[in-house]
């Protein structure tokens, strides 16, 4: 279905990737933001609070963020779309949280628009460090989905995706900007209302007295209803049964725990998007995501000017991984460089998935800043020795 | 005068408050005498004669014994994160504000835990019916000290005596704004009806705060005996004052407990305000917020 | 169906025995003491109540709004007067 035109500020803007992510998620359909300042996020909830009184939407800053994190949650059993706005600090409160929406398989949306860390760290610098969190930062086994825009732009396109994802995998999913993509002002160009498409949320449509919260009729989705509709459900973070009622029991585990990673594993096809450049001929493989992808691009330029084989893949979903993707080029490539805003985290999965196929170099930073091109070049250069 | 005859009708009501509950899951899972039960019968019959729409009534809960309330209610119940239940009532309150929202969880999980959602709900005045049952212990996990333990009682975590100071819980809900707010035990089962059946009826942040006997854990641990003990301990110790200054009525160990209803008052709730807020600054450029 | 002289309030309970989880409350509580845990015991072991005699019940239903179990609850019998 298209975006209600309410929502949709058409046009060409001059705005920065929070505020871009502000008015994806308005034009998604979301109407129910709750959050708590933190920098390098705080204005993605600014504007949401000063847009939402004028589409219908409600907007509450929450006592903190674990407040936050579970009244979307309600939220969206009340019937909206709901998302909430953090960074590093933040995103380790709302943990617990995450995986109750996994758990409850409840629609939501998680923006962390990460800064230097551990703990305060840089607030207002940028690094790409929570990222192996995203995957797995909640306790127990569940599957979630990660993205990771690289402008302003795509703050917007990405976040209008966050919500279709969620909608459409009854799952949290987690939009990672950082904080040079959030506070960068560049050109964002928004449709208009019927250029969107948007996912709306599948409510069961059958008899009410046979409906199972939590079965999937051969499917992987349950189908999902909202409180005050006379269904009377249960909704529980206990492992439950079709029923959601609370059974614990090896077996309910099996069952549900086993459903919620596979959801995603076994649709990663459907879900995994990135983007390729120059990849045909390439020896080495330059793996992105973020901004780091923008910054990686002179590095390349370079090296192709220089006569080597350089391809360019950003993530753009980056979890679930890529790893046919990856597989697949390990044995075409001869080399991988990952260039990421810190010590090393998505690198550990490039790695896995060229089973040693192919060497994988890290370019780390500590965050605070971007990547100096140059040893983006150097590691190219090295690799293709 | 000739003699009167009356026919007896042989056919057995059934009760009337299964109809609320989950009755597929019973027997539930609290112990003998625990107080929790009869709160929740209390609960049924207030919803029997609230006159709601029972499609629109909503239990949210938290973690604890108290907390598996919301999975024997028959409504739409949601079981969630250990001192959140307030924040996800508030979600859901104001998504869509034509439920009546109800948490009903511990003391330990509403005001320890959830101290700080249980305070800025009261503040926001955000619509929706508290109900705490107060057992003075952690019980779900086996016994340990809470916000709301009498000074010297023993728990697993004071296992010499508590030497903190407990909560007076209506005091806390009073001066954080809540609009309603009344005490009463589980021996009190027509006063708790009927206290629960106002704070649904009522527009604003509206606590019950019900004693109800731990059995196992603090009645154990204590040498209080069993769950009758203490309710007759309830009977026997139990004033009601309604309109008690609340700061005067915290609770000691073992001793009197003042129960009444202690406030009544009206103030506009959270949407109230935001929509008469923003009536003033925009007149009709602003639509109101229903939901 | 039964007729009765009396206009006396009379009523009686119904035990779910195997929900009953031997608390007392109902006994204890009851205002006519028409109630006692029985020698019977239910699947988990615990003692139901039964009721004494029909004579000492009323119907107050005092036991089943204290019932933590929902195991038992109390009725007025419905009476309709007959011409004599």
């Amino acid at each position: 279905m298209k975006a209600d035109p309410k929502g949709v500020l058409t046009g060409a803007h001059f705005i920065d990737g929070d505020h871009a992510c502000s008015e994806g998620a308005i034009a998604a359909g979301c109407r129910f933001v709750a959050g708590y300042p933190i920098t390098p996020s705080t204005e993605v909830v600014e504007r949401i609070a000063e847009r939402f009184p004028f589409v219908g939407g409600v907007f509450i800053q929450m006592e903190d963020e674990l407040a936050s994190s579970i009244a979307i949650q309600g939220a969206v059993w009340g019937g909206k779309k709901a998302m909430t706005v953090t960074s590093g600090p933040g995103f380790s409160l709302m943990m617990e949280h995450i995986g109750y929406a996994a758990m409850t398989e409840t629609p939501c949306v998680f923006v962390d628009v990460q800064r230097g860390g551990p703990s305060t760290g840089l607030p207002t610098q940028p690094a790409q460090a929570d990222m192996m969190q995203a995957r797995w930062g909640s306790h127990g086994d569940y599957g979630i989905i990660a993205l990771s825009p690289n402008s302003p732009q795509e703050c917007f396109d990405l976040a209008i995706k966050s919500f279709n994802l969620s909608e459409q995998y009854r799952v949290p999913v987690l939009l990672m900007m950082d904080e040079c993509v959030g506070h960068m002002t560049e050109r964002v160009v928004i449709p208009r209302s019927d250029q969107i498409e948007i996912y709306p949320r599948r409510y069961y449509e059958g008899a009410k007295e046979e409906y199972m919260p939590y079965a999937v009729n051969g499917g992987m989705v349950p189908r999902m209803v909202k409180a005050g509709d006379g269904y009377r459900i249960h909704v529980t973070g206990l492992t439950h049964d079709e029923r959601g009622y609370p059974s614990m029991t090896v077996s309910a585990q099996e069952k549900l725990v086993r459903r919620l990673v596979e959801k995603i594993r076994l649709n990663a096809d459907a879900i995994v998007e990135y983007k390729e450049d120059q990849t045909d001929d390439a020896d080495v493989m330059v793996v992105t995501y973020g901004i780091t992808s923008r910054v990686a691009i002179p590095a390349i330029e370079q090296a192709r000017k220089e006569g080597l084989k350089v391809g360019h893949l950003r993530l753009v979903v980056v979890w679930p991984f890529p790893e046919k993707r990856i597989r697949a080029l390990a044995s075409s490539v001869k080399a991988f460089v990952v260039p990421e805003i810190n010590y090393g985290q998505i690198v550990y999965e490039v790695e896995r998935c060229a089973a040693g196929k192919s060497p994988v170099e890290l370019v780390p930073h500590g965050g605070g800043s971007v990547h100096n091109p140059k040893d983006i070049y150097n590691a190219i250069r090295l690799m293709k020795g | 005068m000739a003699d009167e005859l009356y026919e007896i009708e042989e056919a057995v009501p059934v009760n009337t408050v299964e109809a609320y509950l989950r009755t597929d899951r019973l027997p539930h899972i609290w112990c003998p005498g625990c107080g929790i039960g009869t709160t929740v019968n209390c609960f049924a019959h207030a919803l029997e004669t609230s006159g709601l729409d029972l499609d629109k009534v909503a239990v949210v809960s938290g973690i604890g014994c108290t907390g598996r309330v919301a999975g024997y209610t028959n409504l739409d119940s949601f079981h969630t994160t250990h001192g959140r239940a307030i924040p996800f009532a508030t979600g859901l309150k104001l998504a869509n504000p034509r439920l009546k929202v109800v948490v009903y969880s511990g003391d330990g999980d509403l005001t320890a835990i959830g101290g700080n959602h249980f305070i800025h709900a009261a503040r926001r005045n955000l619509d929706m019916t508290v109900i705490l049952v107060n057992n003075f212990i952690y019980g779900m996990t086996g016994g340990q000290v809470a916000p709301t333990t009498p000074l010297t009682a023993t728990a697993t975590t004071a296992p010499y005596g508590n030497f903190e100071q407990p909560f007076n819980l209506p005091y806390l809900a009073e001066s954080s704004g809540a609009v309603y707010v009344a005490r009463w035990t589980s021996y009190h089962v027509r006063h708790v009806t009927k206290a629960i059946k106002e704070a649904l009826a009522k527009k604003g942040f509206s606590f019950v705060e019900i004693l109800a006997p731990c059995p196992t854990l603090f009645n154990r641990r204590n040498k209080l005996g069993d769950g009758l003990d203490q309710m007759i301990y309830y009977r026997e110790n139990s004033e009601i004052r309604n309109g008690a200054d609340t700061k005067t009525i915290g609770l000691g160990f073992q001793g009197k407990i003042i129960v009444g209803k202690f406030v009544d008052s009206e103030r506009p709730t959270y949407l109230d305000m935001m929509n008469e807020y923003y009536r003033k600054k925009f007149g009709d450029t602003y639509e109101e917020y229903r939901g | 169906m039964t007729t009765q002289k009396e206009k006396k309030v009379r009523g009686s309970v119904v035990i779910v025995g195997e929900r009953c989880k031997g608390c007392g409350f109902c006994v204890e509580f009851c205002p006519t003491d028409g109630l006692k845990l029985s020698d019977q015991y239910n699947v988990k072991g615990y003692h139901p109540p039964l009721l004494i005699s029909e004579e000492l019940c009323n119907g107050c239903n005092i036991c089943g709004l204290m019932c933590p179990d929902f195991a038992i609850y109390g009725f007025i019998f419905m009476k309709k007067k007959v011409s004599a």
